[in-house]
């Protein structure tokens, strides 16, 4: 297919221009590129992208970024307000001038992959891969061809990381839109608890394509929470391949928050390997204009007595599209389950559209399983019952439906995030609803 | 629970296994275009059927068997199907049940349905399929009287072949799917109902289906129709003898609800499910589809589904008319090394159309079950409402169940509500029911119908009897 050629073709370029690197990490970019190739790139016949056509990332000719160049003070008014460890990467390329990572205690490694291929490269090579390899997906072999920066955090056991790891993605506006493959790996020690989010913005102009690939391991009694707060530019192209690994006793809380990018992909999979795991995917997508969220997860109980809880929540205007399938596989044998999910979606335009598909797969009997899905619209009766207070239509439907969101919100126990994603939402309903003169009006009444 | 009883009766013997020795015109296995014309003209069918069924045959060539069911099954050789087997005189065929073969009436004593008894009690009309041909009509004078056609697909061809052209192949095309484009080339029989306008068909329809000869595919057809203010209620019950070797049947069934008519479409399904090892049983690939074209039209689908090795039916409302309803009500039980990938299709097209989903499936054994769904509303469906139920009941820890639903909305006016479940009986409810002095039998019988219960209802009465009755044989023990 031509499609994938033009991607063979930079890769042959770059790995022109590229130093000498360890065997193993040829070896693995030859099984991705050789991996992508034979796939190629799914289309709608594809039963997992059957709601979603990469045709625009297919087509698209990409180039890589050589600078991490990005004015401080626009760096400044993107950045999440949260006291953090931060990784900075721009168009994928690491910007030491806007990381900081000076003060990590010594039991906890976050380093650039670049930095962290220098420093003991074997230590990398053993991890990476392992989880999301090239065949779990095209994305993910084509993001192992080209792989060359991202973050690396371990965190020893008995570890409670202090301050959230923030590794923040910043897009650019480009004369020719950019590719960006960064990997991330976690490695979380046994009864290390530590809070990772993954920040994605940039400028309102920008058209790149990200495809970021995750891998994050939790030994024994470890806790993980992992934000994904993604603001890409309207324009940008998003694919997350994320795969986690889940030991005995852990638990991983996952905070999916969607609400930039024209096209996003978000895969994500928990494995529970271990009796007395816990997984929580929290998920919040909003759409409009024409943008494409397509949010696929699974959780695997493969072992028994292990717990998961999803809620995702989609809401949709204007002519966007969004889609949620998630999957529930209850392993033979993995007795004394439960595993819940839920899904709700709000449509606010006619043209909107949700596809939904809730799957359970299941081969153990003393299980507790459970999936509920609903589309609708916003409650007539509850607009009603606002109005009759005084509340004008346009304010009653802003508050109903940042209701409708924030039973995500409520579980997010970072209050930077939350707000960030209360008043992105807040600010982009279609009535201009206005939630901070709201709240400033509501304070100054009281007073 | 009591894992010995609970293997003893899992491995209880299929209760209606027996072959009935008649004397099958049989063709040879194969299927060319010579096998069509050999059916069409058995049956004697008029010339533009038969190329109705060469066409079918044609595309038919050029498609793929589906792969995508959640279903396990060694490759299907389609030359080595028998496609006609006829009980012998198909063509002075009883006029009524005194002339029927006394070994076919043998047949449906054992099966627990006598006819005569049956039609009479319970007022139901009996087109009594078996095999390919259909031996027995009863009722049909009073049908006629009210004006109801409710005859063989074979005969309707060649007595109404005005009425066959209209409808025939407008719900289900003949290139619909992989089976139902082999069954548009290869049908023998099936029944053909036609209820004109403002009639309340005076009784309730019924076909029992029997696979009999070795070998011999059943390729079903049926057709029913209901002009406008049209109401008709169809009962569609099957069993079949044990076999060796796995038969195949690839059904098809179209219902046409023009304006303000009402179908309602009943089966019970209990064909060979195979013996323990899974070696034997029927697969049944059924295309099952109501068209509800007319305003205010409804279509409802209700299945209890017990046998089969394999089942792969998804019975679907397109529901094209304004403020049509579509309903689909199901028990599917598995058992054994069965299979089910059983489920509904609800098209929503047109504006204030409603759907209705109750899915209840038992997985027991070492079978697999899976629910796969889809709702879907288009862009002009304004306020269209669905609402989905399936719950999975598992009961030993060799079984699966899965839930594979889909939603398509494209309409933010639609109210689409889904919940699955997926659970074990309760051991407090069996204790419950232990501590008031009920065998634990007796307990699990009662939870399994009471979880049954909302599927149950809408079947006739005598068939919710039935239907009952099957359940609590097919389960017997699997729990115990």
């Amino acid at each position: 297919m031509s499609d994938t050629q033009t991607f063979l073709d930079t890769l042959k370029t770059r790995s022109q221009q590229r130093d000498a690197e360890p065997s193993w990490i040829a070896a693995r970019r030859q099984a991705g590129a050789a991996r992508f190739e034979a796939l190629g790139f799914p289309t709608r016949r594809d039963e997992e992208w059957k709601y979603t056509d990469v045709r625009s990332i297919a087509q698209g000719n990409f180039a890589l970024a050589d600078n991490a160049d990005f004015s401080p003070a626009q760096a400044a008014a993107l950045t999440l307000p949260v006291d953090a460890y931060r990784l900075t990467f721009v168009d994928g390329v690491y910007a030491p001038a806007l990381s900081d990572v000076d003060a990590l205690p010594e039991s906890v490694h976050v380093l650039p992959l670049s930095k962290a291929l220098s420093e003991n490269h074997e230590a990398v090579g053993g991890p990476l891969g392992r989880l999301t390899g090239v065949d779990f997906s095209t994305f993910a072999a084509l993001n192992t061809a080209f792989m060359e920066e991202g973050a690396v955090v371990r965190i020893a056991p008995g570890t409670v990381v202090d301050k959230p790891i923030l590794l923040q993605f910043l897009s650019r506006a480009n004369a020719t839109p950019v590719m960006s493959h960064p990997r991330i790996l976690v490695e979380a020690g046994g009864r290390s608890e530590a809070t990772l989010i993954e920040h994605y913005c940039g400028d309102l102009e920008a058209a790149n394509f990200t495809n970021v690939v995750g891998e994050f391991m939790l030994d024994r009694g470890a806790i993980l929470n992992h934000y994904k707060l993604q603001e890409a530019p309207l324009n940008d192209m998003h694919v997350a391949s994320m795969h986690v690994e889940q030991g005995r006793d852990t638990r991983y809380t996952s905070y999916n928050l969607n609400l930039g990018g024209a096209l996003v992909r978000n895969d994500l999979i928990s494995d529970l390997n271990g009796q007395g795991a816990e997984t929580n995917f929290f998920g919040l997508f909003f759409g409009q204009g024409r943008q494409h969220v397509d949010n696929h997860t699974k959780v695997n109980h493969n072992a028994p007595l292990t717990f998961s809880n999803e809620n995702y929540k989609g809401i949709l205007d204007d002519r966007a599209h969004g889609v949620f399938n998630g999957k529930v596989y209850v392993k033979r044998d993995s007795q004394k389950i439960e595993g819940f999910q839920s899904n709700q979606n709000l449509l606010l335009s006619d043209r909107a559209q949700i596809d939904a598909k809730p799957e359970l797969e299941i081969y153990a009997d003393d299980v507790k399983c459970s999936h509920g899905t609903t589309t609708g619209q916003l409650d007539e009766e509850a607009i009603y019952a606002l109005r009759t207070r005084g509340i004008d239509e346009a304010t009653a439907r802003g508050l109903l439906t940042l209701a409708f969101a924030g039973e995500v919100l409520d579980k997010v126990t970072l209050d930077a995030v939350a707000e960030r994603v209360e008043l992105a939402v807040a600010g982009k309903l279609p009535e201009r609803f206005n939630l901070a003169g709201l709240v400033e009006t509501a304070v100054a009444l009281n007073d | 629970m009591a894992t010995e009883e609970m293997e003893q009766l899992v491995r209880r013997e299929y209760k209606d296994g027996f072959v009935t020795d008649i004397e099958s015109d049989t063709l040879p296995p194969g299927l060319d275009e010579d096998t069509i014309a050999f059916i069409s003209k058995k049956k004697g069918e008029p010339e533009w059927m038969l190329e109705w069924r060469l066409d079918a045959y044609h595309q038919w060539l050029k498609m793929k068997e589906p792969s995508w069911a959640h279903l396990d099954y060694p490759p299907i050789d389609y030359q080595s199907i028998s496609y006609f087997s006829a009980p012998k005189r198909p063509e002075d065929g009883p006029q009524s049940l005194d002339e029927v073969d006394p070994k076919l009436l043998e047949t449906y004593e054992k099966l627990g349905i006598p006819l005569h008894e049956r039609a009479a009690l319970a007022g139901v009309a009996v087109d009594a399929v078996f095999d390919s041909v259909s031996v027995t009509t009863t009722f049909k004078k009073e049908l006629a009287e009210a004006g109801v056609i409710f005859c063989s697909i074979s005969e309707a061809i060649r007595d109404y072949p005005e009425l066959i052209k209209q409808y025939l192949g407008t719900v289900v095309p003949v290139a619909d799917n992989y089976f139902a484009a082999l069954n548009s080339a290869v049908f023998t029989d099936g029944s053909f109902v036609f209820v004109p306008e403002g009639v309340t068909c005076p009784m309730e329809l019924s076909t029992y289906f029997r696979i009999n000869a070795a070998n011999t595919g059943q390729f079903e057809r049926t057709l029913i129709v209901c002009e406008s203010r049209a109401q008709v209620s169809y009962l569609e019950g099957c069993t079949a003898p044990m076999r060796d070797e796995n038969q195949l049947h690839a059904a098809v069934v179209e219902l046409v609800a023009l304006d303000d008519a009402y179908i309602k479409y009943s089966t019970v399904q209990n064909w060979y499910p195979g013996d323990e090892d899974g070696k034997g049983g029927i697969y049944n690939f059924v295309t099952k589809r109501g068209d509800c074209r007319g305003a205010r039209s409804r279509i409802s689908w209700t299945q209890v589904e017990t046998g089969s090795a394999i089942t792969w039916k998804y019975p679907s409302c397109v529901l094209r008319g304004k403020d049509s309803i579509g309903e689909f009500y199901s028990v599917a039980v598995t058992n054994g090394r069965q299979q089910a990938d059983t489920g509904t299709k609800m098209i929503h097209i047109g504006e204030g159309t409603r759907s209705y989903i109750v899915a209840k499936g038992i997985s027991a054994g070492k079978s697999d079950q899976s629910y796969r769904g889809l709702v879907k509303i288009g862009p002009r469906a304004k306020g269209a409402r669905n609402f989905t139920q399936c719950d999975s009941l598992l009961i030993g820890d060799k079984c699966g169940a899965h839930t594979f639903p889909y939603q398509e909305i494209g309409n933010s006016t639609a109210t689409i509500e889904h919940e699955a479940t997926t659970s074990k009986i309760g051991e407090d409810q069996l204790f419950y029911c232990r501590s008031r002095g009920i065998t634990e039998e007796d307990a699990v019988s009662m939870i399994v119908n009471g979880f049954c219960k909302d599927v149950f209802q809408e079947l006739p009465m005598e068939f919710a009897v039935e239907a009952e009755a099957l359940l609590n044989v097919t389960l017997e023990g699997a729990v115990g």
